[in-house]
């Protein structure tokens, strides 16, 4: 069953390898669908849920190219 | 909403060019086996796996249809999001010089090597042979069947064109594999990785949209800007990431060097 174990581990890693960029999506997921609950302009939501996602990715790159290269 | 044209072509695509990144490395894994331990046991460990995978992929498909559509494009939605987003910032981080390249000369050497010191004389039926097939083809194979499952699973009648993108991507692998007999190498690995990351980063976000009941201003066709942004937003992320590491670079070597 060591296969199986792999496999799980394998299927955690498809979508987790950089934890903190991984809640921030999470969080944003859950923040839009709180605000868009409260009353956000509808027309304008999904336009928000895809910028805060870029954002996150964004940070998430520019933020690993500086302590890489502190490392070097 | 229809299935439209944008939805299926996306939907193929994607599917197509991750399936092909996941074949291309279980490939070379299979050959470097292939070659070493003998042919027979590595197919039957491959074809076993796939056969697994297959009835996988058949049975989520068709429990995949009693879930409700928006609960099951906000679940779909946010695995690809966290799957097509992490794809999409290594592809980014590795043009940029930041994460090695994946060499798959380099895999094949090590895994031949690492199949060699198994030694053992290959039998006829030879254990680890079928092992070491079955595992890579499962472990790639598991990513080929949740991208086609992710992708095929938001919109009614996508799962299909979704499928076939992922089988066409198998036989040509398969059929470079059996002409070439060697890893494929000079598969632009990373930019498929950076087109199937910004694919799967564009239909997650669409998905999850949807599944929070989030109207997008073309319907449809806000997948295609979707991935427009995506890919502009990636493609310039990638000398700002080489830059702002070169210059802090240079600053710790002006640090270090006495003035």
């Amino acid at each position: 069953m060591n296969w199986f174990k792999t496999i799980l581990h394998e299927i955690f890693g498809l979508f987790v390898d950089d934890a903190s960029f991984a809640l921030a999506i999470l969080l944003w997921l859950v923040l839009v669908r709180v605000l868009t609950h409260l009353g956000i302009p509808t027309s304008w939501s999904a336009i928000i849920l895809f910028a805060g996602l870029a954002l996150i990715l964004c940070e998430s790159t520019t933020r690993y190219a500086k302590p890489r290269a502190i490392k070097k | 909403m229809d299935t439209g044209w944008a939805h299926i072509s996306t939907s193929v695509i994607a599917s197509f060019l991750a399936s092909l990144v996941e074949c291309v490395e279980a490939l070379t894994v299979v050959l470097a086996v292939g070659s070493v331990r003998g042919w027979r046991s590595t197919l039957i460990g491959s074809a076993t796996a796939i056969v697994v995978l297959l009835a996988i992929i058949s049975t989520l498909g068709t429990a995949l249809t009693h879930i409700p559509l928006r609960i099951l494009q906000l679940t779909v939605g946010t695995l690809l999001l966290l799957f097509g987003l992490r794809w999409l910032r290594k592809a980014i981080l590795r043009s940029a010089g930041l994460i090695a390249l994946h060499d798959e000369q380099a895999a094949f050497a090590k895994n031949t090597k690492a199949m060699r010191q198994l030694t053992n004389n290959p039998t006829a039926w030879d254990k680890i042979a079928f092992a070491a097939a079955f595992n890579i083809t499962m472990l790639e194979g598991t990513e080929v069947v949740f991208i086609v499952i992710a992708i095929g699973a938001g919109h009614p009648g996508m799962l299909l064109p979704a499928s076939l993108g992922a089988v066409a991507a198998l036989l040509v692998v398969t059929a470079l594999g059996l002409i070439l007999h060697r890893p494929l190498a000079r598969v632009p690995e990373n930019t498929l990785k950076f087109i199937v990351g910004v694919l799967l980063s564009a239909f997650g976000t669409f998905w999850v949209g949807e599944g929070m009941g989030l109207p997008w201003p073309a319907a449809d066709w806000s997948i295609l800007a979707l991935i427009a942004a995506y890919l502009a937003i990636a493609i310039a992320l990638v000398p700002i990431c080489r830059s702002r590491s070169q210059s802090v670079s240079s600053n710790i070597r002006t640090l270090r060097t006495p003035q």
